[in-house]
């Protein structure tokens, strides 16, 4: 199959065994790959109530059918696992280098289970795969590990790593590679803690099999040629994601202090252009990529000496905005501290800001962490908390599975103002006044996260206060994002580019034979949306409608300042924008997908599952 | 045409050794390209990118005379090359790549293509006769 390796490898760490076999046809040509692979698989082959962090659960990795391809952005790999945030269905991207490095060493997807029994990493060369003892690696931070497994290894093995986070099963642990590009949500790093497997290396010298060489030549050349000639390959690739920074506080949408705002007064001192004037030393660019997002810094000051990846720009709105860290080089600090204990920096910064809330109020008192503070704004403290979570010490040991856990655990109404849904954290948007954005994190399938559908320029282009039209966009969105996700390509051409989506049915013709129009790729999306809709309603009991609303303060609480100051979305407009949705979805109105919809999504095998749980 | 890099502005994203394999070998298979791109991590974070500089040192320790000037260029002769990588430990530069699948090194024949898609122009023609696609 041209575009495929053309295997699978399955690793069983509890009997230390591997196979490998050849990709089924059908697997291919109904799910295209990455997220696909990662959504039909889970649905498969992860046992119904598996203990996300128990040996049932598996790992599955797998690159898409472009991956590893000439053509800009091609090096994502799409991780994904059973959640043990969210109970349900859960997947992260990584880019870097080790998605290509699976396809050239053979593999269109990885799928580990079992537990070892000490700690271990799985090291494939080629189709030569073993799996070795990795104690001498264990405790050792996510980027210290893999700079000691290149040390070892070589240099030419692209690795993925855990932290400390990981191994003590912090449901927002990260999976980590290349020094600084992270698989961050859901906590798939936890889940690879809980196998006791600190690192996967990988080594390749195989090519990927194309339809149509020439043509692949051919339109790869133009797509770059196409890239360079965008505005954005100039202007927006010097301070990547950080870039925006200054205009997401100008419509009132940064995370500041806990969610209480939209809007940071000292946004100026932490945004892209502070990157560059005060930390960069290199722009560091995933596999294949013509616009590098990575900005690998240097921070130094009397205090620390770190060098990061970052940081980007949803750690400057977690870290900087909702944690009130004022600086940038404090933020890269901070930034580091969660990349080597290997925590997901979205939510890290999240969960300290709804500590440092819960300080605040007196919820956590200074008797409840030894006499410490925990003051926004405070690098120090921010520090001390993170490395209290990564080592689940204290009311770390608390804060690491989640706000949403914490705040049953904390009571005294702090779910007002632990900022998640589903169980996962909400990232880098403000959405109390953007419908569409504030529609797009509480229906993403893995939880309150942006990647699915970024729909905040759509709402300040087409109207804050208009509520008709914007589940029909986010709809759009969460079916075009996605699909980069399953061909395991980057978004952030097409995203901060504006480069066109009808490039890719071309590519996608010349690598593999099969030829689609754009609308035709996205009904493989849409396949995936309401197949990881089901995965959830099968694991999650009572799962629906009422974990799709935001958390109380985004309902019934209004922005304490800045452009948007006042503003709320009251439940009734939820309801009108969850209403509209399922809907236009094809589901009822508890969120569960109809047997039409099902059928027309050829999701027949999840009919049995779901028929039972609509009323 | 002369080959040149500047390290500072790469950003490591194989551009240039995914299209020289292909144009090359009509594969997709950025191990095969002729040319080097470490990654200095996690310190001093810096890339450093290799090309061929055409010095003809891997020419002169050829036992079969694969090697052979063409214009400034020193082109191999896969068909003539015996697979005994001399060349291979001459290069002063380390850019003599070696694949598993192949018997014969990986050498640069300067057709430029490195320098018109090489995104940040980290790879340029001294000569300036070859540009970046669009300049």
């Amino acid at each position: 199959m041209n575009g495929y390796a053309g295997h699978i490898l399955r690793v069983n760490l509890t009997k230390r065994t591997h196979t490998i076999s050849p990709l089924p046809e059908d697997l291919a040509r109904d799910y295209l790959g990455g997220r696909g692979f990662v959504a039909k698989l889970m649905w498969d082959e992860i046992p119904q109530g598996a203990d996300p962090l128990g040996p049932d659960n598996k790992i599955i990795a797998a690159p898409g059918p472009l991956t590893g391809v000439f053509l800009p952005g091609s090096g994502k790999l799409e991780f994904g696992a059973k959640s043990p945030a969210s109970g349900g269905y859960g997947d992260s991207n990584i880019g870097g280098h080790i998605s290509p490095e699976i396809k050239y060493a053979g593999f269109d997807a990885l799928i580990i289970e079992g537990v070892a029994t000490e700690p271990v990493m799985l090291v494939i060369e080629d189709h030569n795969i073993e799996i070795r003892p990795a104690s001498e690696y264990w405790g050792k931070g996510a980027l210290e590990s893999e700079a000691m497994l290149k040390n070892d290894l070589g240099e030419d093995f692209q690795i993925a790593t855990i932290g400390p986070a990981g191994e003590n099963l912090v449901y927002f642990a990260c999976i980590s590679h290349d020094f600084g590009r992270q698989a961050g949500r859901t906590g798939v790093g936890a889940v690879m803690g809980s196998k006791k497997l600190k690192a996967i290396a990988v080594k390749g010298t195989k090519s990927v099999p194309l339809a149509d060489t020439k043509a692949t030549i051919e339109v790869g050349k133009k797509m770059f040629e196409a890239c360079f000639e965008k505005p954005g390959f100039e202007e927006w690739t010097p301070q990547g994601t950080a870039g925006v920074t200054d205009w997401v506080n100008e419509v009132g949408a940064f995370p500041t202090r806990n969610f209480k705002s939209g809007y940071f007064p000292k946004h100026q001192f932490i945004n892209g252009e502070q990157i560059v004037t005060q930390i960069k030393v290199t722009d560091k660019a995933c596999y294949s990529c013509p616009i590098p997002c990575g900005k690998y810094s240097h921070a130094k000051t009397p205090k620390y000496d770190v060098h990061v990846e970052g940081p980007e720009y949803e750690t400057i709105a977690l870290i900087g905005g909702n944690t009130e860290i004022d600086n940038i080089k404090d933020c890269a600090y901070a930034n580091y501290i969660c990349d080597e204990l290997g925590l997901d920096s979205i939510s890290a910064g999240n969960v300290i800001g709804f500590a440092m809330e819960c300080y605040e109020k007196g919820v956590i008192k200074g008797e409840d962490i030894d006499g410490r503070t925990l003051n926004f704004g405070s690098v120090d403290d921010f520090v001390w908390l993170a490395n209290d979570i990564a080592y689940r010490k204290g009311v770390g040991n608390v804060l690491a599975e989640g706000v949403k856990t914490a705040s049953e655990k904390f009571g005294e109404d702090t779910a007002r103002f632990a900022i998640q849904v589903k169980g996962v954290e909400w990232s880098g948007y403000e959405a109390r006044y953007a419908p569409a954005m504030m529609l797009s994190y509480i229906t993403c399938d893995v939880g309150a996260h942006h990647n699915r559908s970024w729909a905040i320029t759509y709402d300040v282009a087409s109207g804050r206060d208009v509520m008709e039209g914007k589940a029909q966009r986010t709809i759009e969105l969460q079916h075009i994002r996605p699909l980069f996700d399953m061909l395991c390509l980057c978004r952030l051409q097409w995203v901060e580019l504006g480069f066109e989506l009808d490039w890719y049915p071309q590519i996608f013709k010349a690598v593999t034979g099969r030829e689609f129009s754009f609308e035709e790729l996205l009904g493989f999306s849409e396949r995936i949306w309401n197949l990881t809709r089901c995965y959830s309603l099968r694991e999650i009991e009572g799962f629906g409608r009422s974990f799709d609303y935001p958390p109380a303060r985004f309902m019934e609480e209004p922005i304490t300042d800045g452009p948007t100051e006042g503003k709320f979305m009251p439940r009734e407009s939820i309801d009108y924008l969850l209403d509209d949705y399922y809907k236009l979805r094809g589901w009822d109105n508890n969120g569960i997908p109809s047997q039409a919809q099902l059928s027309k999504m050829k999701l027949e095998f999840a009919e049995p599952v779901i028929a039972p749980l609509r009323k | 045409m002369r080959l040149v890099s500047d390290s500072s502005k790469c950003s490591g994203c194989k551009v240039c050794q995914t299209l020289c394999a292909l144009v090359h070998f009509d594969e997709n298979n950025p191990k095969k390209g002729a040319l080097k791109i470490e990654g200095k991590f996690p310190v001093p974070g810096v890339y450093e990118v290799t090309v061929c500089n055409q010095c003809g040192e891997c020419a002169a320790v050829c036992p079969v005379d694969a090697i052979t000037l063409h214009g400034t260029t020193w082109i191999l002769d896969r068909d003539t090359c015996i697979g005994c990588m001399a060349c291979v430990t001459a290069c002063p530069i380390g850019v003599m790549m070696v694949h598993p699948d192949e018997e014969a090194p990986i050498k640069c024949d300067d057709c430029g293509d490195c320098v018109r898609y090489c995104p940040r122009e980290a790879i340029l023609d001294a000569d300036g006769e070859v540009k970046r696609m669009g300049r």
